[in-house]
């Protein structure tokens, strides 16, 4: 699976990074996500489930493509 | 109770807000509102009517869903009481906007609150605690630890933060507790003015020489997209006080009372502190403090939880019975420090929730680890049913803690 997020909606939070540093990080200028891990599987995936189903303004989902 | 109560067998909806009768439980309401079929309403103290949503889920579903407005002078929000409507002139700041007005101030702002940034004020939160610790022991016992410790740390680390300088801290903190604690309406409005006064200008000193603190950097940054006019600038750092002193002191107060009447916890915390971040967000769940800042406004007519929420109607996600729902946690009366589900809701949900969180984690761990590590022999000097609580505050909390060591 894929971590995509909609670049218009985070407010930059900061729980997936707090969360998963592995796979999320924050922009200096305005925190907003960056998400550093494409492709994601295991260990990953669930982390990365954990952080869409947390994500307070539903930047984050999975995709298959 | 067995069943779920019919509703329309009931003709006058409950009264809202609850008040807890132990600080160790919800109201019971909570649980009758959580056990219904679907949301219900309640009256609010204005008489009229709001939806109570209870459920985890369903709060959850409600906060982060853009349907639902923050914008308090809509006709149909759920203010306790309806003078409680913002005069025109009052900005709001971030806590009455929607996206996507709200997503760009909130950008403005959010660098200075990440779980980053913020970590960077850990060796001052220390400090502040530390000062506050040695107070509290050269003092005299028995003392007020909610007085002593959990009022004033929290407002000296707001201080560092909206950088009030040195030489009005004194002032700053004498004003900020007179507008806290004013027993008439006309002392409140004396002790606002005055403070409002203060933080105007305070905003004005930083835009005409910036300082290396976050109102001082939005001063700095005037005409970027979503970054705060003066207006709105006095109206955030007013904003950023009246949320980081109130409520973190709140909880350092029931955490406190808590951990010393729970030796295994206090021992627990003791041989393990890495269990210390767990135990917090523990206690952010089980006492959820304040729910009112998650009341919304339907802006088109939604299906949420099983009911169709009628556009202009006012709904209140209750935070403190959907951080107790056993369908999301296992036990949910039951502190646990070794619960793994750390989802809970008492920073909200949504484009608003709290933009402070990460700092107050900071602060609470640091605030009670500190304390029960300098002081390990700190104990009750009342039994927790001697205690007096703020149950007709919208903000649980206790008014005063008296301890001894």
């Amino acid at each position: 699976m894929r971590i995509r997020a909609h670049s218009d909606t985070c407010v930059g939070a900061g729980r997936c990074f707090l969360a998963a540093p592995e796979l999320f990080d924050q922009s200096d200028d305005d925190a907003t996500v960056v998400v550093l891990v494409d492709q994601v599987a295991g260990v990953h995936l669930e982390k990365a489930r954990d952080a869409v189903d947390d994500c307070p303004t539903r930047t984050l989902y999975l995709t298959e493509q | 109770m067995t069943e779920a109560p019919d509703i329309t067998a009931s003709p006058e909806p409950p009264s809202y807000p609850m008040r807890r009768t132990c600080p160790y439980e919800v109201p019971d309401g909570y649980r009758e509102l959580r056990e219904r079929p679907a949301p219900g309403k309640v009256r609010l103290p204005s008489g009229k009517l709001a939806w109570a949503v209870t459920r985890y889920e369903d709060v959850k579903a409600m906060l982060g869903d853009n349907r639902f407005s923050s914008d308090l002078r809509h006709p149909g929000f759920p203010l306790l009481m309806d003078h409680q409507v913002p005069a025109p002139e009052f900005s709001t700041s971030l806590v009455g906007m929607d996206p996507p007005e709200h997503t760009l101030a909130r950008r403005a702002v959010a660098s200075d609150f990440t779980p980053r940034s913020v970590e960077r004020l850990r060796p001052r939160v220390q400090e502040i605690v530390d000062e506050y610790v040695d107070r509290l022991m050269e003092g005299p016992r028995p003392a007020d630890l909610v007085d002593a410790f959990a009022n004033p740390v929290p407002l000296l680390v707001i201080c560092e933060l909206i950088g009030v300088p040195f030489d009005d801290r004194d002032f700053f903190l004498r004003i900020s507790f007179t507008v806290m604690n004013a027993t008439t309406p006309e002392a409140g409005a004396r002790g606002m003015a005055e403070l409002m006064g203060y933080m105007d200008k305070l905003v004005t000193d930083k835009e005409r020489e910036p300082t290396d603190d976050v109102i001082g950097r939005l001063a700095a940054r005037r005409g970027e997209p979503g970054v705060p006019d003066h207006r709105d600038l006095v109206a955030m750092a007013f904003m950023l006080l009246m949320a980081g002193h109130e409520t973190p002191a709140n909880i350092i107060g029931l955490g406190a009372m808590l951990l010393l009447d729970r030796p295994d916890l206090r021992k627990a915390l003791r041989d393990d502190p890495s269990r210390w971040p767990a135990a917090i967000d523990e206690l952010l769940r089980f006492f959820t403090i304040a729910e009112i800042g998650n009341s919304r406004v339907a802006l088109a007519d939604v299906e949420l939880g099983g009911v169709r929420i009628g556009a202009g109607e006012g709904v209140l996600g209750l935070t403190v019975g959907a951080n107790r729902d056993p369908e999301r946690f296992p036990d949910p009366d039951v502190f646990d420090i070794d619960r793994v589900d750390r989802r809970h809701l008492a920073f909200g949900h949504g484009a608003h929730q709290c933009l402070g969180q990460h700092l107050v984690r900071i602060e609470l761990e640091v605030a009670l680890a500190t304390l029960f590590a300098r002081i390990p022999e700190l104990r009750l000097a009342e039994p927790v049913e001697a205690l007096r609580f703020k149950e007709e505050h919208v903000n649980y909390g206790l008014h005063a803690l008296p301890v001894t060591w």
